[in-house]
């Protein structure tokens, strides 16, 4: 292998992607070619970097010096001070206090996380199976198959404690044992990556950055619970995902680590993408399947669960994308390994992405059980302007709404729902002082009118219901009366909507009504909104 | 104009080719729908119906999932469709700011289609890239961290 | 097996059984709305919802198998809450307006709402404004009615293979409708009004023809006749407040007199000429070597899927005209003759358990009297709302005989009603008029019962006749798939339209299950041992046609009159075709 002083990442995710890393990347290779620098420095396109409001971003190591906002016209400057002088481009570094992000590897912002699932995403270049194998890749595959049997997998898993990181939070190891003691002729594992929650784009950067993680686990699952075929469901509109995975599977494929008879083992494990057409029920594990089957894709009543009667009826592991890209590193480092990270009921780390009202927006991954304060104000760099905070989202959409009184809760699959909310997808929505709570109630209410799949009733009629009464009182047209009716048609949806779309769109309300009632209440009855967002 | 008409339809013939390519079956109807649009545009009533006939399910079935989906349209769209994200860390960032300003450069109401045929107007659900928020997304293009004063700019690259 | 213990009380039932089924053993009903005993189960309506020990969640009892050890809870303040507001949440979309609705006092949403004392709906009372499909003669769909219980598309799909009806859009904007908003006139439906007995509410129904036969009745110039299809007389006596299954031929005859109809014949007099007919024809194409197997005719909606869907195998069809059809031709032609009145002033009225009858006699080739030649289809459910009107009670009626001489019949024409009853009443006639000798058996139990196919096997002369019966038309479809691969190694096909033959019909009375569909074809049977004749080449006033009128079976007359020819028809709605090619570039 050559060895190179430099070596510069250039972000290739699709938050930067629109910001122009394509023309960054192409304009520093020439530029690096045209110094004669390119015996010496290498640029490599890589997955998220993390920062991806700041796009488009590049990382200069060995420093770690990272450049944000970097325009085709600042490529000379780099390369003419960085590269060949190293000196720092100290103007396209942000202004240290707001972005806290001078060195990519500073304490307060890669220091505080931990890079199990994002190990690759950033470093390697994501079209290169050599680079995911150089560092590691495939490994745990070929442990697996030539050293565990599929029982010691499903043992592994369990012991790491890892549970699913798509919601739902059920133990990975004991999903997959359901499936394994399933008696078929036919088994299946299933990728969920439609990410739809707003507010989340992990699974999508994931893809992107470390392609080929995603098929390792997915075939460790296959040889653990006897399937010899995998789905990866992505979002219609993950264009660069679907391609990324298109290429890695045909390498993949090329080098015999997907395809028949992997490493002489006898065991198989082909990989097929399936590309969502815009509806967020499918990721609901039913309505996905659903969805593969070419239906529409309206959940499926449980039981039978997938485990034992899911694709085609055939007994089906659905994992999400940030769950299987633990897989790998489990299996290679053992489960004792992956304990450390995290706590003790909720080991591993978990990926965030943060938006909203918060300086360093983007992609993080940080021990599981770490307080809200810290993300905000630590790795987010906390709110624009210094302004004060007032909520918190967390989970996305169809999670609760925590009020300040809350940032210190640690944040995990089960602390989070002692406070009426949920850890979720991770996703982590801030909001300043500036927003009206009856304001955004109403947008979270949309989402989930525009996005129930009108199966059931108390989802169907309820979630419009919501937004209905939501969106008068915004337009302060509220009458008494109507936050208790909220809240009981909410506490129905929960307990009896068919699948977890409607039992979790009362989620943000309810806590909003918990902890901002006093906001309702103003708008009802004194027809006020208090931050004059509403036009009343 | 040429482009426009020719999107708007889709030959039995092509039909039958997209089908052929999935062997003809009916689990792979999502990715037929997908496919059928992208040569057509929106899936008409009469690539519907081939569909059905092709694959020899009910046709109510294929319209049913049609209809389902929002990336499907069963009714014909501008060139390029404009879908504006509605969610809360996008609204959070200022997207309705987005929504006037797309409004008032093309002059249509949000779900609408500009006389012209060029553009529509229409809200989407969370594209996944919040991380630049406000987003929106122009046929297959995401464009985000969006501002006001950016939209005209943006739109100059599609007149 | 499993123990459960359901509102402190124990049951054992076997492991897998729902919820609702357990607790219906311990005498508990638990309310129900999107639940069907004959269709798939849904779980959508979220009525039937119960607590279980041990779960945050409410599960729908409905859907949910019992395990060993479950205790459940079904009446709780959480489960009583839950399923208030969920019909609440129903009822603010829905329009109310029972007192106008063709399905007061049989509806379920109405009978969930008495039985939940619904007094208050507290959201805004909000109509989608979906239009209303008068498309068709048979069947009127009112969208606005619809709660989206998915029943009818179970019904529509997985019972009847017409695939018409079914979700489209989501969310809130969910509709169950055919394809493209069409009207049923434009899509492929059998017109069966089986998704009526599906429909739990108002939002199906059967097109009313009641005013037309009333203003018939009122008018002095009318000669007004009645025919009353084999299947109503074990049927319309649950209008009337009987149980399913009793024998009412008498008191219906009755009371349609008292309704004003100037002469009440039976359908089931054509029920046996048509076996006469059609009997023949099948002898005829056994012998000449025509189309085998045959199929029956006298379901129109079978006919009319068979239109849609197997315009290929149409020749497979006798030729026959429906009892219903053939009784038309004859009222404005031998009856008229006969009785002498000017066929145009003969207003005919037929009694059915269909709905698609509504279509048949709309068909513009059914007019070989020189008129039309049934004026107006009346449905078991229309009949039993004129009756109600009319204040006739059941109870206070004596037994009464049809008219002559369309009025008497046999115990075979009886049967027709029940799903197999045509094939052994063909049989009957088949064997006695080929062989000439008399049947060793005249019942062939073989072909009776509610097994979706039956098949069966009798010697006739020589020939080892093979027959085969569907009901309903996911049934039929297995046998004309066959039919279309060369497969269905039959002489002989009897094909229903509907579950159970036509006492299950789209017409009868609400409601119509498999268990009632049952009981009414029992009846029939029961019906035909109490009759003197039991074949109909024995019924003397069919001797008496073919000698008068007809001259011979399969004659010129019969041909005129009797018979009929189909029509292929579109799978698809017509659509906008796009033009191809280089030219529209
Ligand atoms: C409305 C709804 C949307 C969901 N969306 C997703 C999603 O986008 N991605 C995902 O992995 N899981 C999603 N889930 C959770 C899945 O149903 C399922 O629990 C998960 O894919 C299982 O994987 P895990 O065990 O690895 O978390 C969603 C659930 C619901 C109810
Ligand atoms: S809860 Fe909502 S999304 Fe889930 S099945 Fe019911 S209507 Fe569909
Ligand atoms: S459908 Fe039922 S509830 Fe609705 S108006 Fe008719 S009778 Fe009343
Ligand atoms: S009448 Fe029969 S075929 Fe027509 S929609 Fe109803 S169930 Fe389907
Ligand atoms: S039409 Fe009737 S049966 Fe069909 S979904 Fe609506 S309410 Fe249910
Ligand atoms: S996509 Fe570039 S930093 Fe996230
Ligand atoms: S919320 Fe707008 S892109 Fe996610
Ligand atoms: S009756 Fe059980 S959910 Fe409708």
């Amino acid at each position: 292998m050559e060895f190179y002083r430099s070596h510069v990442l250039v972000c290739g995710g699709t938050p930067c992607v629109l910001e122009g890393c394509k023309g960054v990347r192409d304009a520093l290779i020439a530029e690096v070619k045209r110094r004669g620098l390119d015996r010496e420095v290498k640029v490599v396109e890589t997955g998220c970097l993390g920062p991806c409001d700041l796009g488009p971003v590049i990382v200069v190591y060995p420093e770690g010096t990272l450049y944000q906002k970097v325009r085709v016209s600042d490529v000379p400057e780099i390369v003419e001070q960085h590269l060949l002088k190293g000196r720092v481009v100290t103007r396209l570094v942000g202004e240290a206090p707001q972005a806290g992000v001078v060195k990519y590897e500073e304490p307060t912002y890669l220091g505080v996380q931990e890079r199990i699932v994002l190990r690759n995403c950033g470093v390697i270049d994501p079209e290169s199976i050599e680079e995911y194998i150089a560092r590691d890749g495939y490994r745990a595959l070929a442990k697996c198959l030539t050293e565990m049997k599929p029982a010691d997998v499903i043992e592994a898993v369990k012991k790491s404690g890892l549970v699913g990181r798509g919601g739902a939070a059920f133990p990975t190891g004991l999903k997959w044992s359901f499936t394994a003691k399933a008696d078929a002729d036919q088994k299946y594992i299933l990728c969920n990556a439609d990410e739809g929650e707003p507010g989340t784009f992990k699974d999508r950067l994931i893809l992107e950055g470390d392609p080929h993680s995603i098929l390792e686990g997915m075939a460790i699952a296959g040889y653990a619970v006897g399937a010899d075929k995998g789905f990866i469901y992505v979002r219609g509109e993950y264009v660069l995902s679907i391609e990324r995975l298109g290429k890695a599977i045909e390498q993949a494929k090329a080098l015999g680590l997907l395809g028949s008879n992997i490493f002489g083992s006898g065991f198989s494990f082909d990989v097929e993408i399936r590309k969502g057409a815009g509806a967020y029920v499918c990721g609901e594990e039913t309505g996905l399947i659903e969805s593969i089957e070419g239906k529409r894709g309206e959940p499926r009543i449980k039981p039978p669960y997938p485990g034992t009667e899911g694709l085609y009826g055939k007994p089906t592991v659905v994992n999400n994308v940030e769950t299987i890209a633990n897989i790998p590193p489990i299996l290679l480092n053992g489960p004792d390994w992956f304990r450390k990270f995290g706590t003790e009921r909720c080991p591993g780390t978990k990926v965030f992405t943060l938006t909203g009202d918060i300086n360093n927006k983007g992609l993080i991954e940080v021990p599981m059980g770490i307080t809200l304060r810290r993300v905000i104000y630590e790795i987010g760099g906390g709110i624009p302007g210094g302004r004060e905070f007032k909520m918190a989202q967390t989970g996305g959409t169809s999670g609760g709404c925590l009020p300040k009184e809350l940032l210190d809760v640690p944040m995990d699959y089960f602390t989070l729902p002692e406070h009426g909310s949920a850890l979720g997808s991770g996703a982590l929505l801030i909001m300043d002082a500036s927003h009206c709570i009856v304001d955004i109630a109403e947008c979270f209410m949309r989402f989930f009118e525009h996005e129930s799949c009108g199966k059931c009733t108390p989802c169907r009629e309820g979630t419009a219901r919501l937004h209905e009464i939501v969106a008068k009182i915004a337009r302060g047209e509220g009458k008494p009366g109507d936050l208790e009716l909220l809240d009981e048609l909410g506490s129905v949806m929960q307990v009896s909507s068919l699948c977890g779309l409607g039992q979790a769109a009362p989620v943000p309300i309810k806590t909003m009504l918990k902890y901002f009632r006093d906001e309702f209440e103003a708008h009802i009855n004194d027809r006020l909104c208090p931050t004059g967002t509403c036009g009343i | 104009m040429e482009t426009a008409a020719k999107s708007a339809s889709i030959c039995p013939a092509k039909v039958s080719e997209i089908l052929a390519k999935y062997s003809r079956r009916p689990d792979a109807l999502v990715s037929i729908l997908h496919d059928v649009q992208k040569e057509a545009g929106y899936l008409s009533e009469e690539a519907i119906t081939e569909i059905a006939s092709g694959l020899d399910i009910p046709v109510s079935k294929v319209y049913g999932v049609a209809t389902f989906y929002t990336l499907f349209s069963t009714k014909p769209k501008g060139q390029y469709v404009i879908r504006v994200c509605e969610n809360a860390p996008c609204h959070v960032l200022g997207a309705k700011a987005i929504v006037e300003a797309l409004e008032k450069e093309l002059g249509i109401p949000m779900g609408g289609t500009t006389s012209d045929g060029k553009f529509t107007l229409e809200y989407t659900s969370c594209l996944g890239v919040c991380g630049v928020a406000p987003a929106i997304m122009i046929n297959e293009a995401v464009y985000g961290n969006l501002t006001p004063e950016r939209v005209p700019l943006i739109l100059k690259e599609y007149k | 097996m499993a123990m459960v213990t359901i509102d402190g009380r124990k049951v054992e039932v076997d492991a897998g059984t729902t919820i609702l089924n357990a607790a219906k053993k311990l005498g508990i009903d638990i309310p129900t709305l999107c639940h069907h005993p004959d269709l798939a189960v849904q779980a959508v309506c979220r009525i039937c919802v119960v607590e279980i020990e041990g779960q945050k969640l409410l599960q729908p009892a409905c859907a949910f198998p019992v395990q060993d050890g479950m205790v459940v809870y079904t009446n709780t303040p959480r489960v009583r809450q839950a399923r208030k507001v969920n019909l609440e949440l129903l009822l603010a979309r829905h329009p109310q307006d029972c007192l106008q609705c063709v399905r007061n006092r049989s509806c379920e949403l109405q009978a969930l709402a008495e039985r939940f004392g619904m007094r208050e709906i507290r959201f805004e009372h909000k109509l989608r404004g979906l239009p209303e499909d008068h498309s068709t003669p048979a069947i009127v769909r009112e969208p606005d009615k619809c709660i989206l219980c998915r029943r009818c598309v179970s019904m529509c799909h997985d019972v009847q293979a017409a695939g018409v009806l079914f979700p489209s859009r989501r969310g809130a904007d969910t509709v169950v409708t055919p394809v493209f908003g069409r009207g049923l006139d434009e899509v492929a439906c059998a017109l069966c009004g089986q998704c009526i007995h599906a429909c739990p509410v108002g939002a199906i129904s059967e097109r009313d023809d009641t005013e037309r036969v009333w203003q018939a009745l009122a008018d002095p110039n009318k000669h007004v006749v009645v025919q009353t299809a084999p299947a109503t007389r074990v049927s319309i006596g649950e209008e009337m407040g009987l149980p399913p299954g009793q024998i009412i031929t008498g008191k219906l005859v009755a009371a349609l007199r008292r309704l004003g109809f100037d002469k009440v014949m039976d359908t089931d007099f054509t029920a046996d000429l048509t076996i006469i007919e059609e009997g023949n024809e099948f002898l005829k194409r056994l012998k000449e070597g025509g189309v085998l197997p045959m199929i029956t005719s006298c379901s129109p909606g079978w006919i009319k899927f068979g239109e849609h869907f197997y315009p290929d195998l149409l020749k497979h069809i006798s030729t026959c005209k429906s009892p219903q059809q053939m009784f038309g031709a004859l009222v404005k032609t031998y009856y008229a003759r006969k009785a002498g009145i000017d066929p145009k002033d003969i207003f005919s009225v037929s009694l059915m358990p269909c709905t698609a009858k509504k279509y048949e006699a709309d068909r513009p080739e059914m007019c070989d009297s020189g008129y039309k030649d049934v004026d107006v289809v009346l449905t078991s459910r229309e009949l039993g709302r004129m009756l109600r009107e009319a204040g006739i009670r059941f109870e206070d009626l004596p037994e009464e005989e049809h008219d002559d001489p369309m009025g008497i019949s046999t115990g075979a024409a009886a049967i027709f009603g029940a799903t197999g009853g045509v094939m052994e009443a063909a049989l009957r006639t088949v064997y006695e008029v080929a062989t000439g000798s008399e049947l060793p058996k005249i019942d062939f139990e073989e072909v009776r019962g509610l097994k979706g196919i039956k098949e069966a096997q009798v010697k006739v002369g020589d020939l080892d006749v093979r027959v085969a019966v569907a009901h309903g038309l996911g049934n039929a479809k297995k046998i004309l798939d066959l039919l279309r691969e060369g497969k269905a190694n039959y002489h002989f096909i009897e094909i229903m339209c509907c579950p159970g033959g036509c006492v299950g019909g789209g017409g009868q009375p609400i409601p119509t299950t498999m268990e009632i569909r049952g009981i009414r074809g029992n009846a029939l049977y029961e019906a035909d041992r109490g009759l003197p004749y039991r074949k109909s080449h024995e019924n003397p006033a069919i001797k008496q046609i073919y000698a008068e009128f007809l001259g011979e079976p399969l004659g010129e007359v019969s041909h005129h009159l009797l018979h009929t020819h189909y029509t292929p028809r579109q799978k698809y709605p017509s659509v906008a075709k796009a033009v191809c090619g280089e030219a529209a570039g």
